[in-house]
């Protein structure tokens, strides 16, 4: 249960930064950070306290294995979320650069052409 | 088809005009020919649910490729001559076609978290897309649209850990048959809330509306209508109503919120469009009153209700869409879309200008357009629902658009011709003007075929879309369930 209360703090971490921080690069960390937080929040609820990894070898069968792995399918769901974060962070990181080439300033608070 | 289109784009840029327009039109011949047809899944892999993704063809997701496949179609064709200002114009196409490939996938996908992953390639195409001429604003507006649409995306992923963890799948038709099988509990009420909010903000509806006004001006204006004209649909309001509806089963309190919703944004967004001087930028405001009315005509829950929300949804598509692209062409000839600078365009353009006249008259709701008919049916929706309050401020909302959409015209259509701009404006190329002058074509004709052959029109584009959202309503899902876990191969 406290696994679940640190999770969803690490969330909030991510929002304050978000929200808190002026720096562009703050704010990239405060939204991957949120990201991984929602990651290791699918995999905690897959988890099965003492637990097996869900691998099938010759030495157990699919029984006993069902009865004590932890759960696979959060696993898979939270590799193609991790890809898709990646993605997200190549193309911020990118749009940073781009961003500092134009206004010469990392300061969001002055990134502010677009008004009204 | 976008790793095609980048390949063989090294050999010739014509080409990669060729390959996305084949790659849409195929598409759009596809989604055309599968209306009326029979409810269908496909299994990926062969895997059968709940184990496996399915995709799902029934009526709304019919309706909804119909429309992506048709814009998208359109804007491509736009776009052969519009973006030859832009530098990599084969990029332009490979991003394109990948966020059609997603809202695609978003349409058809029987599987939250496969709806998320789509969901993903979509936006994270469309925040390239936004800033693709990378000017100072281009970036600025593609950066708050990144930022803003990650945190929606999280919260969309967020609601779906937390459906698994109490369902133990994430399968709509089996979290549907299951959801409905157990009491309520807060769980899933807060599920759901953070549904609406990941799903609301890529809608635009307010108050997540912030990204909008700044993204929609400063994308080339093809990709403009794109996002105005399917994006905010396809990702944002089909995605709200297929996991409200079909998937979490529509509790009151979620109608109730979405009512309110609908209702704030039609009037704020109203509001703050009047006052704009920039002519994409009180566009895009529009989009956001335009979203609220869809919202709220679906958050009814009426049959009327239904089939308001679903047509306004399809006219907004053409007309929004023909907005963003004349609005396009304008910029393209005159160099700026600043309304006081514009002027008199209704003689040296005239193909742009009476395109231009018959969209705002279609979204401010002026018979025989297509508007007037979708905003009749959600008002009579409301007053048939006993929702006073909100028949008056659809009304107000009406005749605020009708205002501000005065204002553009008179501004760029009518009046003079300004003397700096008088020498160098002239009709826009053959490509721009086929969308432009399709999209009023279909504008005019979903109105008269509305009026003339109203029944029938409804029977086969509406009812089905509008027969799908009712059985998430009324009975739990249920044909959706026996569709999906029942039959299916």
């Amino acid at each position: 249960m406290s696994l679940y209360v640190l999770t969803m703090a690490l969330m909030g971490m991510g929002i304050y930064a978000l929200i808190a921080k002026r720096h562009i690069i703050k704010k990239i960390i405060g939204i991957v950070t949120m990201e991984y937080a929602i990651n290791l929040f699918l995999i905690l609820i897959g988890y099965r306290t003492d637990g097996i990894a869900p691998i099938q070898d010759s030495q157990i069968s699919a029984v006993e294995l069902a009865a004590r792995a932890v759960d696979p399918l959060p696993q898979a769901l939270v590799l193609t979320s991790i890809v898709i974060g990646l993605g997200t962070l190549a193309l911020m990181a990118s749009l940073a650069i781009k961003l500092y080439e134009k206004y010469k300033t990392f300061d969001m608070s002055e990134i502010n052409r677009l008004r009204g | 088809m976008t790793v095609v289109t980048l390949l063989l784009s090294k050999a010739s840029a014509r080409i990669a005009d060729i390959t996305a327009f084949l790659t849409a039109a195929v598409t759009t011949v596809i989604a055309f020919m599968l209306i009326g047809s029979p409810v269908n899944t496909y299994w990926m892999g062969n895997w059968f649910p709940p184990f496996g993704i399915t995709l799902v063809y029934d009526g709304l997701s019919g309706l909804m490729l119909l429309i992506i496949n048709l814009i998208a179609l359109l804007s491509i064709i736009y776009s052969f001559s519009y973006m030859e200002k832009y530098t990599a114009k084969p990029k332009f196409y490979a991003l394109f076609l990948l966020m059609l490939a997603g809202m695609n996938g978003v349409a058809l996908t029987g599987d939250l978290f496969n709806l998320f992953v789509f969901l993903e390639i979509a936006s994270i195409a469309s925040y390239a897309l936004v800033g693709f001429g990378v000017e100072h604003q281009e970036l600025e507006a593609s950066f708050k649209y990144l930022i803003l649409g990650s945190v929606a995306s999280t919260m969309v992923l967020l609601g779906i850990a937390l459906v698994y963890a109490m369902t133990g799948s994430v399968n709509m038709a089996d979290v549907a048959s299951t959801l409905a099988a157990m009491p309520a509990k807060t769980t899933i009420a807060f599920a759901a809330g953070v549904f609406l909010m990941g799903f609301a903000l890529k809608s635009g509806l307010v108050p997540f509306h912030a990204w909008l006004p700044d993204a929609h001006p400063s994308a080339p204006a093809p990709i403009s209508a794109m996002l105005s004209g399917v994006l905010i649909k396809a990702l944002g309001v089909y995605a709200m109503v297929r996991v409200m509806f079909n998937v979490l089963g529509a509790a009151p309190i979620y109608l109730d919120i979405m009512l309110v919703l609908g209702a704030i944004s039609m009037v704020i967004g109203g509001f703050l469009a009047v006052g704009q001087f920039d002519l994409k930028r009180q566009f895009a405001y529009h989009s956001v009153s335009q979203m609220g009315y869809i919202v709220l005509a679906l958050g009814l829950g009426t049959p009327l209700g239904l089939i308001g929300g679903i047509f306004h949804l399809i006219n907004h598509a053409t007309f929004k869409s023909l907005l963003f692209l004349a609005s396009g062409a304008i910029e393209h000839a005159t160099g700026t879309k600043h309304m006081k600078k514009l002027g008199g365009l209704k003689e040296s353009m005239p193909v742009t200008s009476t395109t231009f006249v018959i969209g705002s008259l279609s979204i401010s709701g002026v018979p025989p357009f297509n508007g007037f008919f979708s905003k009749l049916i959600i008002i009579l929706a409301c007053v048939q629902a006993q929702q006073w309050l909100l028949a008056v401020l659809a009304s107000i909302a009406s005749v605020i658009t009708l205002l501000s959409f005065l204002k553009a015209m008179k501004f760029s259509v009518f009046g003079q011709v300004p003397q700096a701009i008088a020498e160098r404006i002239k009709e826009v190329p053959f490509s721009m003007a086929f969308s432009m002058i399709f999209l009023a074509v279909m504008c005019l004709g979903i109105g008269i075929a509305y009026l003339v052959a109203g029944p029938t029109f409804t029977d086969i584009f509406l009812q089905p879309a509008a027969d799908v959202l009712m059985d998430g309503l009324e009975n739990g899902s249920a044909n959706y369930i026996a569709t999906v876990l029942g039959i299916g191969g």
